[in-house]
């Protein structure tokens, strides 16, 4: 990890999160992420060959209910909260064509 | 009996319950107390003082009529404004969740209306709990209450300014690296981060899945634990949830610590951290050790890579966490001609920089080719600091340390410098890592006269002793 992040890993992080970001704002966070990971560094010291990793504080385990109907969010109460929704469903503009 | 000699849970619970005193009138008192100061601290975004009016006369209509009114009865509390409160704007302090109302309340939420206490509004945070000093809510800061020139903490910091001025008894924060613990410490308060599971993370808007935890602000080790007890156990919604009741907590609250050994953590104890905030920590081991602890140093050493793990690891978390927020469901959405220019021109408006910093940070860290050395490697480090608190637990039945390396710092002082930031929560981040527990007990002032935290930590599932030794440490300050 001896690299620093450069301006084009970050454009290509940003685009792959989907946020735009200018020029200032580019050049800023190229620093300060550098130098979050550059202190992230001090990891390198430390021998984790035969380390397991821990992705979770507790074991996950498959979490089973009773499979009986239980009363679900009430739909209409749901769409309101919605910047567009129609006919019971939520609303957004035209999904084809737009490959970029 | 009058409201303003009220301040902790317990006392008023009991006054209202034994017909002392009405709901509505402690309840009014507070809010006169919002309706005075809360534009200068601005712990709220929302106050709901309708709702809470009506919930109070129904509490008073519950003790009338002879009914159990809860054990919280009358008890205003503050919640943080990541809880989903339905019907109630819930909004992480973020213009992409402005104005949205959930459709359904947390479990915590529902828990406090059912043992009788009384919501009295969200507070103001760092925007999606990512921060230390709460200056990174898009509704404009929250200022200490013992100082408004200091921050309060954060991210938690409304909540605990909101339980420090009184304008609430109790509040709710989440802890995903110390967002309970350090607003605590800053404004002089009480504030737990339960082990991770004890408290149903449904309703919790999510932030870090394997670090977020809920937990209590309040004046006392003894409210903290009565809250504790309200909104633990287990919840079928999260499925996360240990399933098992809250530790019984305040019955052994004053069991004192006889006996008991206390490991004070080296690692904690040196660089970065103000020496009258360790001269304090100090006290306090001298304090436990006078009332029968066997006190002593110990190291833990992976706790030092902790930083470097967490601001790895809770980024990759939040990227996921945060890809929800796209203009379609709820929210902020900024019109464009297709779906996906949409999406970005509404994330790009609704998120502040904080939140794009790791949301960048997060996705870079888990991309193609870096996966291993970043995510992968912080994984690990989580593993050794998990063993390295494991060994400490072999010969101590807690640890001690600071809660924050400083005292309340100024407003505008570290906003600009991100890596300086985070060094706040030096000392707060490897519980969450492990998913122990740990409890920030206020123990007097520093240099400047504002409040110094002293932090008990505690190995999973370990809140009796660290209760009790919390107590000892605020029953020797008296």
């Amino acid at each position: 990890m001896s690299d620093r992040i450069t301006p084009e890993d970050v454009a290509k992080v940003a685009k792959l999160a989907l946020l735009r970001l200018n020029d200032d704002e580019l050049d800023r966070f190229t620093h300060q992420l550098a130098d979050i990971l550059e202190h992230a560094g001090d990891m390198e010291s430390l021998d984790l060959d035969d380390v397991e990793p821990m992705a979770r504080p507790i074991p996950l385990v498959n979490v089973f209910r009773a499979d009986v109907p239980g009363v679900p969010l009430d739909r209409d109460e749901v769409l309101r909260a919605a910047p567009s929704a129609d006919d019971g469903r939520f609303r957004v503009p035209s999904i084809l064509g737009d490959e970029r | 009996m009058t409201e303003s000699s009220l301040r902790s849970a317990v006392d008023i619970a009991a006054a209202v319950r034994s017909g002392d005193i009405s709901a509505v009138e402690v309840l009014e008192g507070h809010l006169a107390r919002i309706t005075e100061s809360d534009a200068e601290i601005h712990a709220f975004n929302h106050v709901t003082d309708d709702a809470a009016r009506e919930a109070a006369r129904a509490v008073d209509a519950a003790v009338a009529d002879g009914r159990d009114p809860g054990p919280l009865a009358g008890v205003p509390v503050a919640l943080k404004d990541n809880l989903c409160t339905r019907g109630v704007p819930t909004t992480c302090s973020s213009r992409i969740l402005e104005g949205w109302e959930p459709p359904y309340d947390a479990t915590v939420v529902t828990r406090l209306a059912a043992a009788g206490a009384i919501a009295v509004g969200k507070t103001n945070m760092d925007e999606f709990a990512m921060g230390s000093s709460t200056e990174n809510s898009a509704f404009g800061p929250t200022l200490n209450p013992h100082d408004t020139t200091r921050v309060p903490g954060g991210s938690s910091g409304g909540s605990s300014a909101a339980v420090a001025a009184g304008f609430a008894s109790i509040a709710l924060g989440s802890d995903t690296g110390g967002s309970i613990r350090q607003p605590a410490a800053l404004c002089g308060v009480v504030g737990v981060k339960p082990t991770y599971g004890l408290v149903s993370r449904f309703g919790l808007i999510a932030f870090g899945s394997s670090l977020d935890q809920i937990g209590p602000f309040t004046t006392t080790v003894a409210d903290a634990a009565a809250v504790c007890e309200v909104i633990g156990g287990h919840d079928a919604g999260d499925s996360t949830s240990i399933p098992q009741a809250f530790p019984s907590v305040s019955d052994h609250l004053d069991d004192g610590v006889e006996g008991l050994r206390v490991g004070i953590i080296t690692e904690m104890m040196g660089d970065g951290i103000a020496p009258d905030v360790l001269a304090r920590t100090r006290a306090a081991a001298e304090a436990l050790a006078a009332a029968g602890a066997k006190v002593d140093e110990v190291s833990v050493p992976a706790v030092t890579f902790g930083l470097s793990a967490y601001y790895l690891v809770a980024p990759a978390e939040a990227s996921s966490n945060l890809a929800r927020y796209d203009g379609v469901r709820y929210g902020l959405r900024v019109d464009a001609p297709t779906t996906t220019e949409m999406m970005e021109a509404t994330r790009t408006a609704g998120f502040g920089d904080e939140v794009k910093r790791r949301i960048m940070l997060g996705t870079y860290a888990l991309s193609a080719g870096y996966y291993d050395a970043f995510y992968g490697k912080a994984l690990k480090v989580r593993t050794l600091i998990r063993r390295d608190f494991d060994a400490a637990y072999e010969d101590f039945d807690v640890l001690l340390s600071p809660t924050s390396p400083t005292t309340a710092f100024e407003v505008g002082a570290k906003v600009d410098d991100p890596l300086t930031m985070y060094l706040n929560d030096v000392c707060t981040i490897p519980t969450n890592l492990a998913g122990h527990a740990a409890i920030s007990v206020p123990y007097g002032t520093g240099d400047d006269g504002l409040p110094v935290g002293v932090q008990v930590l505690a190995p999973a599932l370990g809140e009796v002793v660290m209760f009790r030794v919390a107590r000892a440490l605020e029953a020797g300050l008296k």
